[in-house]
């Protein structure tokens, strides 16, 4: 059992860290498929990768709902974790989370679990943040749509391994949809709702 | 030679330096001091805390100064404070029906338990202006009594005890209390939301949507069932104490209105409510609100919604005297560039209108 | 009494957080106008602060601020907005475009092509392209979530028929990727060409109205226009009479009462550069403006 003195630290800089790591995440969703690099975290908690967690001190508050998947809910220093640094509150439902949390990508949940939006408010929709395993080598993937200057290419290894193939359902769904932040570490790839991902194979 | 106009930084800087000697006013004048305005401009006090959504007399009295007197300016100063401040939560609701009642009438009943209590009003005083007040002037000390022990029960407890009004309309167990200066407003509003939105809009501008309904634009058959005014105990639940702790105590102004009942095949007739409320004594404010409160509650008590006091998306959209003349005022801005493609356009559209409208001997001679 | 202390940039970490979701958000849903609780700011609304609150969520101690308003760094707001910024944020700032990291402007898109590493914010009075045409927020909404957008159509089809062209000259209405209409804030519709396909990212803070809406990079941005009436950006016919710019949008100076006037860029960063690089108008003695101060002073 770890005590809240035993957590891991937030920010060194709390202000100016949640500034660049924001940066970082939006250069990420306005240029998807390009790799960005999140400050370094001083410590994380448990199955948390260093990116994710600065996302979680980024974004995360009392008013965004948070669901974790079976793999970052199993360690109780992420849940406490993440209630003292964000206080954000940790659902049960998946369809009410603003983020989604996903330690194992091989057991993420079919998409239409989470929050796609409405018509009126597609923005009301879950961002899934899923913890990979390479943002730098894997397979090869090209990616269209805003934010991209024609193609970018993507080298990724990641789970689920259909992951972009059911993400395809975003095309049908817009403006609803489901976008994903991928973490490598210290590396975040966005892919918003209105990219296009072809494999390349591998 | 043309040169592109520079140095708005020191004319702004300079614009600045001759406001704050405006202020001022004539030196050889005592300047005005914070108590001073606090307890002699108390009402405008009231105003800006209400509309300002800030119970803080020494802020709103410095707001005012700093304003030079316009009570929008100084709004706008409080709220621009208060959007800085840490929120930690919603306090309890507070017991109006406890209220230490300083003024209390009720227009629907000739006496009420607990008594009617004219209190501090301008009410009856006939409208002269008074020299003696130039200065100097002394007032008698206020005649005093035996401080009361009835309790001041509510008007509308005592009909809703009879069944003869609506209940109050409660909240679902668990519901979040709305805050829209912490979440983007969405229509349909619910109403504490609309209340809220009612509670920080502008005097002026609730009192003419009231008026409006009282001369037909959705009109609901209001009496003012009771407007108190007097101080309440505002408290915090403390989650880490586990019970509520009392904050202080604040001024309030609540105004309940009976209004034209409803009822139907399932449902008993009964009067329905409309409710106000605002920091310190503003009277006026609190019954235009209640009426407006009434008026936007048209969708849900299944009325016919056709006036623009009953119109959620006009009243509560263009309340806000901060916002309002915030964009009237805007139109001082530099617009050239606009007006520059405008003024292309229209020259097109003249030309145009010129060669269409042109004699044809013109037309071949201008060829 | 409770001294008032201040965050970096202003606004309080709470609020960044809320600017922020909402700024990913505006950006995976290109055109769409997400709802933010925007806060109270030390200036009016209308005055910029929905561009306010946007600059405020993202700028950092490394950025190069830039702010415009009528195209000129010199106009008494922008000077306002640039000062409020040095003093809460304590960044650097710019004039020149191309030095600037975020951009936050005021009815004008730069005449110097923006770039990759820039953000371009706008301060939007009425973010809504169909609230003219229907002023209510339920219904407007409804229409985007059915991009129904036969009202607009019929408006700019009814300017055709009434005035041979479509009579909105500036706040052109376009489509973003194919999908949402939206406004481009109060810009000459000289500007609407730059939205498309821009290398830089584009945010659009409306305070007042709370809304946040983004155009990413590399996005098609589509002016609306009919096949027999197709778009037509305006620009006053004749150079810029101190740097002799064929190809940018000009302010009309007004010289005496006689009717006398000359035309200027609208973008003074633009034109000073020119001049500084030895372009001439048909105006410029000198090579540019410290140079006729210079004359003129002495």
């Amino acid at each position: 059992m770890t005590t809240i003195a035993e957590l891991p630290p937030g920010f060194a800089d709390k202000v100016l860290s949640a500034q660049s790591t924001f940066r970082s995440v939006m250069d990420a969703m306005a240029r998807p498929g390009s790799v960005q690099r999140i400050v370094p975290m001083p410590g994380t908690p448990d199955t948390m990768m260093r990116g994710t967690a600065a996302i979680a001190l980024t974004l995360f508050d009392h008013d965004t709902p948070i669901w974790l998947d079976a793999r970052m809910a199993e360690s109780a220093d992420v849940t406490k974790w993440l209630k003292f640094h964000t206080g954000a509150p940790v659902v049960q439902d998946s369809s009410i989370a603003s983020f989604a949390l996903i330690g194992d990508g091989g057991a993420l949940p079919a998409l239409d679990r989470f929050a796609l939006g409405t018509s009126e408010y597609p923005d009301r929709s879950t961002t899934l943040i899923i913890q990979v395993d390479s943002l730098a080598s894997g397979r090869s993937f090209e990616l269209r749509g805003p934010g991209i200057d024609g193609v970018a290419a993507l080298l990724a290894s990641f789970k689920p391994f259909d992951l972009f193939e059911r993400l395809h359902v975003n095309e049908a769904l817009f403006p609803r949809g489901i976008d994903v932040v991928l973490v490598a570490d210290d590396a975040v790839v966005a892919i918003p709702r209105t990219t296009r991902i072809v494999s390349k194979g591998s | 030679m043309y040169v592109a106009v520079k140095g708005g930084e020191r004319a702004i800087d300079n614009a600045h330096r001759l406001l704050a000697h405006k202020r001022r006013g004539d030196r050889s004048v005592p300047e005005v001091t914070l108590d001073q305005i606090s307890e002699q401009l108390g009402l405008a006090v009231d105003r800006v805390m209400s509309e300002g959504s800030l119970y803080d007399r020494e802020l709103a009295a410095l707001a005012i100064k700093q304003a030079r007197g316009d009570l929008i300016e100084a709004i706008f100063l409080v709220r621009a404070f208060r959007a800085t401040l840490p929120r930690f939560g919603a306090s309890e609701p507070v017991d109006t029906g406890a209220m230490r009642v300083e003024r209390r009438v009720s227009s629907t009943f000739k006496d009420i338990p607990g008594g009617q209590i004219l209190g501090p009003t301008f009410d009856y005083t006939h409208r002269l202006l008074d020299p003696a007040l130039a200065e100097g002037f002394v007032p008698d000390a206020p005649a005093t009594a035996e401080a009361p022990t009835a309790p001041t029960p509510r008007v509308t407890d005592i009909l809703g005890r009879d069944g003869l009004i609506e209940s109050s309309p409660q909240a679902e167990d668990g519901a979040g209390i709305g805050d829209l200066t912490r979440e983007p407003l969405n229509f349909p509003a619910e109403r504490d939301l609309r209340l809220q939105n009612l509670a920080r809009g502008d005097e002026g501008f609730l009192l003419a949507m009231g008026y409006s309904t009282q001369r037909g634009y959705g009109r609901n058959h209001p009496f003012a069932g009771e407007i108190r005014f007097g101080e309440v105990e505002v408290e915090f639940f403390a989650e880490d104490a586990g019970f509520a702790v009392p904050l202080g105590a604040i001024e309030l102004t609540e105004c309940q209105m009976v209004n034209q009942f409803k009822g139907s095949a399932t449902e008993a007739p009964c009067f329905t409510r409309g409710y106000g409320l605002a920091f310190g004594q503003s009277e006026r404010k609190t019954m235009s609100m209640a009426l407006v409160d009434r008026a936007l509650r048209a969708r849900e008590l299944g009325e016919e919604a056709l006036a623009p006091a009953q119109d959620e998306e006009v009243g509560m959209s263009h309340s806000d005297n901060v916002q309002a003349t915030g964009f009237v005022e805007h139109l001082k801005l530099p617009h050239y560039v606009d007006f520059q493609s405008e003024l292309g356009l229209l020259r097109k559209l003249r030309q145009e209108f010129a060669d269409a409208n042109a004699p044809d001997a013109m037309k071949e001679a201008a060829e | 009494m409770n001294a008032p202390t201040y965050n970096f940039a202003y606004l309080d970490e709470q609020t960044k957080r809320m600017i922020r979701r909402a700024i990913l958000k505006a950006i995976a849903i290109p055109g769409y106008q997400v709802p933010f609780a925007s806060r109270e700011m030390p200036m009016p609304y209308g005055w910029g602060t929905g561009g306010v609150q946007v600059t405020a969520a993202i700028l950092g101690p490394a950025d190069v601020l830039k702010v415009i308003d009528q195209g000129s760094d010199d106009t008494t707001n922008a000077i306002s907005i640039r000062k409020f910024f040095a003093k809460t944020a304590g960044v650097a700032t710019t004039t020149a475009t191309d030095e600037a990291t975020v951009i936050q402007t005021r009815h004008r898109i730069p005449e110097t092509a923006l770039n990759e590493s820039q953000v371009l914010v706008y301060q939007v009075p009425i973010p809504e392209p169909l609230r003219f045409l229907e002023p209510r927020e339920t219904e407007t909404r409804r229409m985007h979530a059915l991009a129904e957008y036969g009202l607009m159509h019929v408006k700019l089809y009814e300017d055709i028929a009434r005035f041979g062209h479509i009579a909105t000259a500036y706040a052109y209405p376009v489509k973003v990727n194919a999908r949402y209409v939206m406004d481009p804030s109060p810009t000459p519709k000289f500007d609407n060409p730059k939205m498309d396909n821009c290398p830089a990212l584009q945010l659009f803070g409306a305070g007042r109205e709370k809304r946040i809406y983004a155009i990413p990079p590399y996005t098609q941005v589509v002016s609306l226009d009919f096949e027999d009436h197709p778009f037509e950006p305006y620009r006053f016919n004749a150079p810029c009479a101190l740097c002799g710019a064929e190809n940018s949008y000009l302010d009309e100076i007004v010289t005496d009462d006689k009717g006398s006037r000359m035309f200027v860029c609208s973008d003074t960063d633009y034109c000073e550069g020119r001049q500084a690089a030895g372009h001439h108008g048909s105006l410029s003695a000198a090579p540019y403006k410290e140079k006729a101060q210079e004359v003129s002073n002495g």
